[in-house]
């Protein structure tokens, strides 16, 4: 009789929690609401060093969490959702690197949001939460970034609205930043992406049980949410993908002449969709578009990017060929901005099908990009 | 694979042994078309020269960064002109000054972001490919021009004398040449002093401004 294959031990993670900003204090928003008390969950992957200075900060897309890589549990099935980039030998090394990795302020996965309970009323926040940047989802990041200990970070790197963070962070905190990678993202959310998010939360608004935001006690609105999921997803993936993926392929034998959803692609969205509503909160989704529709780096004619703070700072900036939502041109026009700094950039736009989705997805070749170019600062700052 | 850290000298192009060469330690070098980044790795380790690329090819590009270089992809006609003046102390532009549509467009820009300029160029005066013209009726193919005529990336004609004569009247100079009667492909070469024109399969040439010379440039 064989024995089972042993199976590779897992990787378990603990979710950790930090609370500032407790009363008397409070945060200042952009908005110029004050916002306490304040905490964060975040997950943290490998070792510190003595000098404390291997730490890489992981920026989470919109409906991501802290949730980076490894096993919440020994039975938990699913990994982190980048597991495929970061771990033990992995691109984004945990035997090598400290990752930390923060859900952002206004999120729904352990941070405070719209879903939390104002302590001041003993209620949900929902609509009575304040309008949050990426600018204040990063000055909450670095009250835990200090309270860790680390007051330079070897790397940032974020996807879409991660790669927000990762620029917002160079902009307002450069001296604590040694070189960041800003992947599929932009300095300023186009009249596109804005339109494809102003839809979403349309649908979520127009769906009865969303009553204003304050739906905690029941189901809340479940359609609307899904409905704005499945926009969502059509903007990650491209008209190649679709095609490749589903084509004209039919869920079901024959055509059903009604409504039910005949084709593949339909089938997709409204899984996506169904899915999304069982770990989203609909909230945080109107409250985190915003905050993307909000960044703008150009704002007041100048641009944030030309500092010459940054030029002390290493970019790899990266783009992906079939990438609409943030499309390479948006991608060149950071890097456009940072070699007027005489700031050290690089600049790769990898040839992928897959729509912004790309970033997420297992690459051979956006891995050896992103641990080359870690090996690099590695080097350059001596770093064991 | 090959990474900045383990470089080995020797293995060098010889015509990028020259240019390598003529680089002052620590220098801010700018190199169009870096390929696979030999010689930046090159000058990286041995001038610890702080270098940065600019080659067409996504995997060239990601080679590089894998290896360790900072290198930006696109077309280095536009990516220079994103830069401002004087940034670099030596742009280099090796081996493909004959594939680009505005040369003096992109040398002027060149000597804008940079302070020096070093170029280097097939010569078409070479005495081969002088007599394959006139003995034969045909293009000429030589080793440094192996192309047919409807396969050639190259578009742009250059003689050494041309060349000189190209920099006088835009108000440019050369401040180092060599001429070379090796392929350039070669880790060893041999440098031709006189008759260039005539004898050089190619020429590298260090260039600066001479706004003194011809101020109506």
């Amino acid at each position: 009789m064989s024995s089972p294959t042993p199976q590779p031990a897992k990787l378990l993670v603990k979710r950790q929690f930090y609370t500032f900003a407790e009363p008397p204090q409070t945060m200042q928003l952009d908005s110029g609401a004050q916002l306490g008390p304040i905490t964060l969950a975040y997950e943290t992957l490998g070792k510190l060093n003595q000098e404390r200075s291997n730490a890489v900060l992981i920026l989470h897309a919109f409906s991501g969490d802290s949730h980076v890589a490894g096993y919440l549990t020994q039975e938990d099935t699913r990994p982190g959702w980048w597991d495929s980039m970061v771990g033990p030998g992995k691109a984004i090394d945990t035997n090598i690197y400290f990752v930390v990795c923060i859900n952002i302020l206004g999120s729904c996965a352990g941070s405070t949001g719209p879903a939390s309970i104002n302590p001041a009323t003993g209620d949900f926040w929902a609509l009575t939460f304040p309008m949050v940047t990426i600018g204040d989802m990063v000055r909450a990041q670095k009250h835990l970034i200090d309270h860790l200990g680390i007051t330079k970070l070897l790397s940032l790197v974020g996807g879409s609205v991660g790669g927000m963070q990762v620029l917002q962070w160079c902009v307002d905190y450069p001296h604590m930043v040694r070189s960041a990678i800003p992947l599929a993202t932009t300095s300023r959310h186009s009249a596109q992406a804005i339109a494809f998010n102003e839809v979403a939360r349309q649908a979520i608004m127009a769906d009865p049980a969303w009553n204003m935001g304050d739906y905690y006690n029941g189901p809340g609105p479940t359609h609307g949410l899904a409905v704005a999921r499945m926009i969502g997803h059509v903007t990650y993936l491209s008209d190649e993908a679709m095609r490749e993926k589903f084509g004209r392929r039919l869920h079901t034998g024959s055509l059903s002449f009604n409504f039910s959803g005949d084709f593949q692609v339909e089938s997709y969205l409204h899984h996506q969709g169904k899915k999304f509503v069982d770990r989203f909160d609909a909230n945080s989704l109107l409250y985190i578009t915003k905050a993307a529709d909000y960044f703008d780096l150009e704002r007041e004619g100048g641009n944030l990017l030309i500092n010459p703070d940054l030029a002390a700072v290493s970019f790899l900036v990266i783009s992906f060929s079939s990438d609409w939502l943030y499309p390479t041109y948006q991608s060149k026009n950071i890097v456009s901005a940072l070699k007027k700094n005489g700031s050290d950039v690089s600049f790769c736009e990898i040839d992928a099908q897959w729509g912004h989705d790309a970033f997420l997805l297992p690459n051979a070749r956006l891995h050896g990009l992103i641990s080359g170019f870690l090996a690099r600062m590695r080097h350059e700052h001596s770093i064991q | 694979m090959s990474t900045v850290y383990n470089k080995e000298a020797g293995s060098l192009r010889y015509d990028l042994q020259v240019i390598a060469s003529w680089i002052e330690p620590g220098a801010r070098v700018l190199d169009l078309g870096c390929g696979s980044g030999d010689l930046l790795a090159y000058l990286k380790m041995h001038k610890q020269a702080h270098t940065t690329g600019i080659e067409y090819s996504e995997e060239r590009v990601a080679h590089c960064i894998q290896r360790g270089l900072t290198v930006l992809q696109g077309d280095f006609c536009r990516e220079i002109r994103d830069y401002p003046d004087n940034c670099f102390d030596v742009v280099i532009l090796s081996h493909t000054l004959q594939q680009t549509r505005n040369p003096k467009e992109l040398l002027t820009d060149m000597l804008r972001i940079g302070r020096r300029v070093i170029v280097s160029f097939p010569n078409y005066a070479h005495w081969r490919v002088r007599l394959q013209v006139l003995f034969t009726g045909l293009a000429p193919v030589t080793d440094q021009l192996p192309y047919e005529w409807y396969d050639t990336p190259n578009i742009r004609i250059i003689c050494f004398k041309d060349f000189k004569r190209f920099l006088q009247h835009f108000g440019m100079r050369a401040v180092r040449e060599v001429a070379i009667n090796t392929h350039h492909h070669e880790t060893r070469g041999n440098q031709v002093r006189f008759l260039k024109n005539l004898r050089a399969t190619f020429g590298i040439l260090m260039l600066e401004t001479a706004e003194d010379i011809y101020p109506h440039k």
